[in-house]
């Protein structure tokens, strides 16, 4: 076993048994905790390569190269792991949340634009504590907004800084 | 002599020139066909009150006429990213296909790399390389919100831009050797952006125009060497400078294997001059679209389409 370089993308195990870098999380573990999680389709992931680079954050990449590769960036960063929780991205759960059936809370209008600007809100919730998908219904569907956590009687607002916006107010 | 002043002599109607020049550009986003269809983001739009029309040559191109592009529910979503009406033309000429390998050599802030990953239906192999590490987070902010995941993103000089740490030179099966397209939108001296940078013209100047040609050779020769035989380069700038445009295709089309092929575009435009401060350059170079802002009612712009290994 080598400790993990934070500094290059090393693509994950397939398994357990495949692992050779300490505490590093395989493809096996990853796609499952997502496609249990949210109660995805069993094959979403099918065809996509996961990537670590930096302590524990992992990287859903469509295609596929060398491993461990030298880039800023391979795909889109898709979930925090190394730490008690795994957390999702804001940016994975509008691109994958979509499908999901499962921990994903709905809101209204007014609590969303809200949700949306970085607020905590009241809970209105009665499943399970942790990272949820957060969507409200627009244009016809139910579209995910990002990752809410649910804790303590409280849906706190995980969207980064940098995605969080005030909508303009109705002319 | 302003800048302008300069191409009134290439320029069919001057006076229509000068006066889109002084007009303001109107607010353009294009539909994230990675998130969202046209149908959907239309709906959203009108659930917000918020007024757009199709371009006429483009249903995923939308003017905003009275709004910004963001602080909205469907930019929030990543449906929409606000992009100039002409920029949305070189990806469009590449036309890269779902699967192919394909490079953006001057990648950031990333509204063309990004079209290039919903052209391909984000799959397939795409590397968004750009030399200029503080513009690299715009893009990589930019591909996560429009939720891009066949990208690479890359930090290097285009002109000597290595296929090595791809696994070129070993036989892993994930290596890539050549690439199928290759978008050069080169850094340039951007006059033709002057309707949405007044100030585009302050920083002007005839040195910066021959130095900054002098990089936009070493790009698009690197892109035609890393293309495989029967693949596609396009080369694009914003500006209107011959310098930087006929002549950099003219040097290329000398020292590679490469020729020019027409331009299929669906915005109005001229073919490329021949002839520019004494200089002849190849007859080819006409094959190539030079666009003024009075042709379409946009900004200004120059793209060329080149076919590698004759």
């Amino acid at each position: 076993m080598t400790d993990n370089d934070g500094q290059r993308f090393d693509r994950l195990p397939a398994t357990a048994a495949d692992r050779e870098v300490t505490g590093r999380a395989t493809r096996t573990a990853v796609i499952e905790w997502w496609i249990d999680r949210f109660g995805l389709p069993a094959e979403t992931f099918d065809g996509y390569t996961f990537w670590e680079k930096g302590a524990g954050k992992i990287w859903i990449f469509a295609a596929d190269l060398p491993s461990p590769t030298d880039a800023e960036g391979l795909g889109m960063t898709f979930l925090r792991t190394r730490q008690e929780h795994w957390k999702p991205t804001t940016n994975a759960v509008q691109r994958f949340g979509g499908a999901a059936t499962k921990n994903v809370i709905t809101l209204g209008a007014d609590r969303a634009t809200r949700f949306l600007a970085g607020e905590d809100l009241g809970p209105e919730w009665d499943g399970d504590w942790g990272y949820l998908i957060v969507a409200h219904e627009l244009a016809g569907g139910v579209e995910p907004i990002g990752v809410g956590l649910y804790v303590h009687d409280e849906l706190r607002s995980v969207i980064p800084k940098g995605r969080r916006t005030s909508l303009s107010p109705p002319e | 002599m302003t800048p302008l002043e300069r191409y009134e002599s290439l320029v069919d109607d001057p006076e229509a020139f000068r006066a889109a020049c002084d007009r303001p550009l109107p607010s353009v986003v294009r539909v994230n066909t990675i998130k969202a269809t046209v149908e959907r983001v239309r709906a959203a739009l009108d659930d917000e009150g918020i007024a757009h029309e199709p371009t006429d040559w483009h249903p995923g191109v939308l003017r905003l006429p009275e709004a910004s592009p963001g602080r909205n529910w469907p930019h929030a979503h990543g449906w929409i990213h606000g992009q100039e009406e002409v920029s949305n033309l070189p990806a469009l000429l590449l036309d890269p296909q779902p699967g192919d390998v394909v490079w953006d050599a001057c990648a950031a802030p990333g509204s063309k790399t990004t079209q290039l990953a919903a052209l391909m239906d984000d799959a397939g192999l795409l590397v968004g390389n750009d030399n200029n590490l503080g513009r690299l987070s715009a893009l990589r902010h930019n591909a996560e919100r429009l939720g891009v995941t066949n990208l690479v993103v890359t930090n290097r000089d285009a002109r000597n831009f290595s296929l090595k740490p791809f696994g070129s030179d070993g036989d892993d099966p994930a290596r890539i050797d050549a690439f199928d397209r290759v978008l050069v939108d080169a850094p340039c001296s951007c006059e033709g952006t002057i309707r949405k940078n007044p100030d585009a013209f302050d920083t002007w100047s005839l040195d910066h125009v021959h130095s900054v040609a002098g990089v936009q050779k070493g790009i698009l020769r690197r892109a035609v060497q890393a293309t495989r035989p029967g693949g596609v380069v396009v080369y694009s700038t914003c500006t209107f400078a011959p310098e930087e445009n006929e002549a950099v295709l003219d040097y290329v089309l000398d020292a590679e294997d490469c020729r020019l092929v027409d331009v299929d575009a669906p915005l109005d435009g001229v073919p490329g001059v021949t002839e520019w401060a004494g200089e002849q350059f190849d007859p080819s170079v006409e094959k190539a679209l030079r666009i003024y802002p009075h042709h379409n009612d946009t900004g200004g712009f120059f793209c060329a389409k080149v076919e590698v290994g004759g």
